[in-house]
């Protein structure tokens, strides 16, 4: 889908080993493949499937969503950080796309 | 009147039913703080003639769930479309090769309290005029563009993106500007009048029953200074002139049409209602 723009709320730096709160949000329809159109036929399914989150390479939190989440799913998760490093977020389309914003964090 | 004592009684029967359940009633006494900076107004003194004791924003009146959404610009689902809007402000549209910011500048600059002055008075048209016809009015005797239609999705962010730089402003508008006064005496007179099978006014829910329930939803003092709002009911930003409608459809009757005399009016009086509560643009209600 055009038109998506991930936010990403992740703090700029951190002590080493502090716990942080990150948030995300992300604009998209989310439609659940059981409401009918004005045609009367089904909208077909097209949701988020799948979110992940890396911490230079390695898996932080991920989960899988699905078509009873609303639209524009927002998700907040705590991380631990012991270096400094690039935390990548991913969002996995139903069509297929992939999209992707990265994070630096530094240690204080 | 009949209909009110019956309201008023169902609801003092509900709360004795159930006591110990927080939907008693009432707008909640919380301060709204947005991001941990900006100190919104949430409660003001009502400006003279005006029929409430205070103005309250129907912020207090949400649940704490609701509530929270808005004190976080980044949790807030309106900030979403404010983000298209500011999008929207740099594109270029038209036969002038323009777009807002080639006249207008930094939003953030040239916007900032804005908001909180709509509607004006404007002379060209004769009218009052909110913040989504002097877009209009900019994009086809400046820009060379195309009207936007009544709610597309481009207005209500653009609208949404503009109002916002007044976030915190408290609403104050100029009667005594051109014929504002007539305009808002017509919509006073809107706003008491009963319409539809129900035979409702404005003035039934928001000014007589504020603070009751009319079924299972809460009843603010329905002032405006969140437009356009985000509603989780239609999980997207919803325009003024789209609640109005609503409102009036709810009292089944015929509704006026979107930037109408009539709505128009109405929108003076009841922002004029709301003076002195902060722009909350883009409120998050329920």
């Amino acid at each position: 889908m055009d038109n998506i723009k991930p936010r990403v709320k992740v703090p700029k730096s951190a002590s080493a080993g502090e716990i942080i709160t990150i948030k995300t949000l992300i604009n998209h329809p989310m439609e659940s493949g059981l409401r009918k159109g004005k045609d009367g036929n089904l909208i077909p399914r097209q949701i988020i499937n799948k979110f992940t989150c890396e911490f230079n390479g390695k898996p932080v939190f991920s989960c899988e969503l699905e078509p009873a989440i609303s639209a524009n799913p927002y998700i907040e998760f705590s991380a631990k950080v012991n270096e400094a490093g690039t935390f990548k977020f991913s969002w996995l389309d139903d069509d297929g796309s992939v999209y992707e914003t990265e994070n630096k964090i530094a240690i204080k | 009147m009949r209909n009110q004592i019956i309201a008023k009684a169902a609801a003092v029967a509900m709360t004795a039913l159930v006591p110990g359940i927080a939907f008693a009633g009432g707008p909640v006494d919380e301060e709204l703080v947005i991001d941990g900076e900006i100190q919104m107004i949430t409660r003001a003194a009502p400006p003279e003639g005006h029929p409430l004791d205070e103005v309250l924003s129907g912020w207090l009146y949400r649940t704490e769930e609701t509530r929270l959404l808005e004190t976080d610009t980044f949790e807030n689902p309106g900030m979403l479309e404010v983000q298209d809007g500011a999008d929207l402000w740099n594109t270029v549209d038209g036969s002038a090769g323009k777009s807002c910011a080639s006249c207008h500048g930094d939003a953030e600059e040239s916007m900032a309290g804005v908001g909180a002055s709509f509607p004006k008075w404007d002379e060209a048209s004769n009218r009052p005029i909110n913040v989504e016809l002097q877009i209009n009015k900019c994009r086809t005797e400046e820009m060379g563009a195309e009207a936007y239609k009544f709610d597309a999705p481009e207005q209500k962010a653009l609208t949404a993106y503009v109002k916002h730089q007044s976030l915190g402003t408290p609403v104050a508008i100029d009667l005594a500007e051109g014929h504002m006064q007539s305009w808002w005496e017509k919509g006073n007179e809107l706003y008491y009048t009963r319409t539809g099978q129900l035979n409702l006014s404005c003035a039934s829910c928001h000014e007589q029953n504020n603070g009751n329930y009319i079924r299972a939803d809460h009843l603010s003092q329905g002032n405006v200074n969140g437009f356009p709002t985000y509603r989780l009911k239609q999980a997207s930003l919803v325009s003024l002139h789209n609640r109005f409608r609503g409102c009036i459809r709810d009292t089944r009757a015929e509704f006026p049409a979107a930037f109408s005399d009539e709505l128009m009016a109405l929108e003076v009086y009841v922002t004029w209602r709301g003076t002195g509560l902060s722009v909350e643009t883009p409120a998050v209600r329920q």
